[in-house]
């Protein structure tokens, strides 16, 4: 039972209901802005074609393996929990290595345990920023992103500190 | 993007030779681009079923009702896109579809949005204010139930899956509000 099931019959129902009344031919529209969205999900394939490859050889060659060794011992001192380092890494690059990274905490230290409901919280106030910069911004081809990258990193900071001490007092 | 792209790729290709596992490179070129041309098929469908349906509820006068009356927070926080009523509308259905976590249809209004944004973007290479601010909230995430969280967390055992979702919505609130001030503070620091 997902809440997303309940809603998309109202979402539907209601947009094509709604339609018949204000007597808008429905079926053509549809047909026509179906073929608009086919067009810019092609458009955006150079754009996650750039990103997967980036983000993969990173993870996979050991270069966020090792960067996670170096920062570990400052984490460690200032008293941050370790085993969400590689998490914190992973999850702004992308959405599917962080799946793996997180089941592999929670299978550790359990559902239920700090760490654990850390992670969970985290990984769900916290999102893959450079793939949503890539695709969004590929699909119109906007070059310079200004500010957007470094307030999205400045979030997920914000993100990792809101999850640590909502933890902490919330259990 | 440009830097961040450098960079990921030159500490891969370096950390590949001396860590003694070239062959990571090929792998990758061979088996996880792949995964885009995946992901992207994937998306076709639901793109064109989500535009479809949203170009009906455009047509309809619907969406210009919701963007009536959330427009007292979209002014605050989409100054520059409030002459095209069509920026704002798509504006409006990222955030609600990001919020309750439709799968991708999220990723096609996002499209959508900024394709109407570009439309009345003076400079074409360089990100509005009201891009970097759809951005930057997308990126905070603004999804109140986190399902897949929860379904892993279940799957690891936990006693009660779900009580994670009030911490969530609180540490999410709080990522949003911090990235909406820093995003209002930078747009004003920087002269377009």
């Amino acid at each position: 039972m997902k809440i997303s099931d309940f809603i998309l019959p109202f979402v539907i129902g209601g947009i094509l209901f709604y339609g018949m009344i204000k007597e808008v031919d429905i079926y053509s529209v549809f047909v026509e802005g179906a073929f608009d969205g086919a067009k810019s999900a092609v458009k955006i394939l150079p754009y996650i074609i750039a990103i997967i490859f980036a983000v993969n050889l990173f993870i996979q060659s050991g270069a966020e393996e090792f960067i996670v060794k170096i920062i570990q011992p400052i984490t460690t001192f200032i008293g941050f929990p370790a085993e969400l380092l590689s998490l914190i890494i992973v999850k702004p690059l992308s959405g599917g290595a962080s799946y793996g990274v997180i089941q592999t905490i929670l299978e550790n230290h359990g559902a239920d345990s700090y760490i654990g409901r850390s992670a969970a919280v985290l990984m769900g106030s916290a999102e893959t920023i450079f793939y949503t910069a890539a695709v969004y911004f590929g699909a119109v081809g906007i070059t310079n992103s200004r500010y957007t990258i470094k307030v999205g990193l400045m979030s997920h900071v914000a993100s990792i500190i809101a999850a640590l001490v909502v933890c902490k007092y919330m259990f | 993007m440009k830097k961040v792209w450098f960079g990921l790729i030159t500490f891969g290709l370096i950390f590949s030779i001396f860590s003694g596992k070239p062959e990571v490179i090929s792998k990758v070129l061979l088996f996880d681009i792949q995964k885009s041309v995946d992901l992207v098929l994937s998306l076709v469908s639901i793109m064109a079923f989500w535009s479809g349906l949203m170009r009906i509820a455009e047509k309809s006068g619907i969406l210009d009702k919701l963007s009536n009356f959330l427009k007292p927070i979209t002014r605050l926080l989409f100054k520059d896109i409030q002459n095209s009523k069509e920026a704002v509308n798509a504006v409006i259905m990222t955030i609600l579809a990001n919020m309750f976590g439709i799968g991708n249809s999220a990723t096609v209004l996002g499209i959508k949005a900024m394709e109407e944004m570009q439309k009345i973007n003076k400079n074409k290479n360089v990100a509005s204010n009201s891009m970097c601010m759809l951005l930057i909230i997308n990126m905070s995430s603004i999804q109140l139930i986190p399902l897949s969280v929860i379904k892993l967390r279940s799957d690891a055992g936990a006693v009660n899956p779900t009580d994670i979702i009030l911490p969530t919505i609180i540490a999410t609130c709080f990522s949003t509000i911090i990235s909406i001030l820093f995003a209002k503070y930078y747009e004003r620091k920087s002269i377009l």
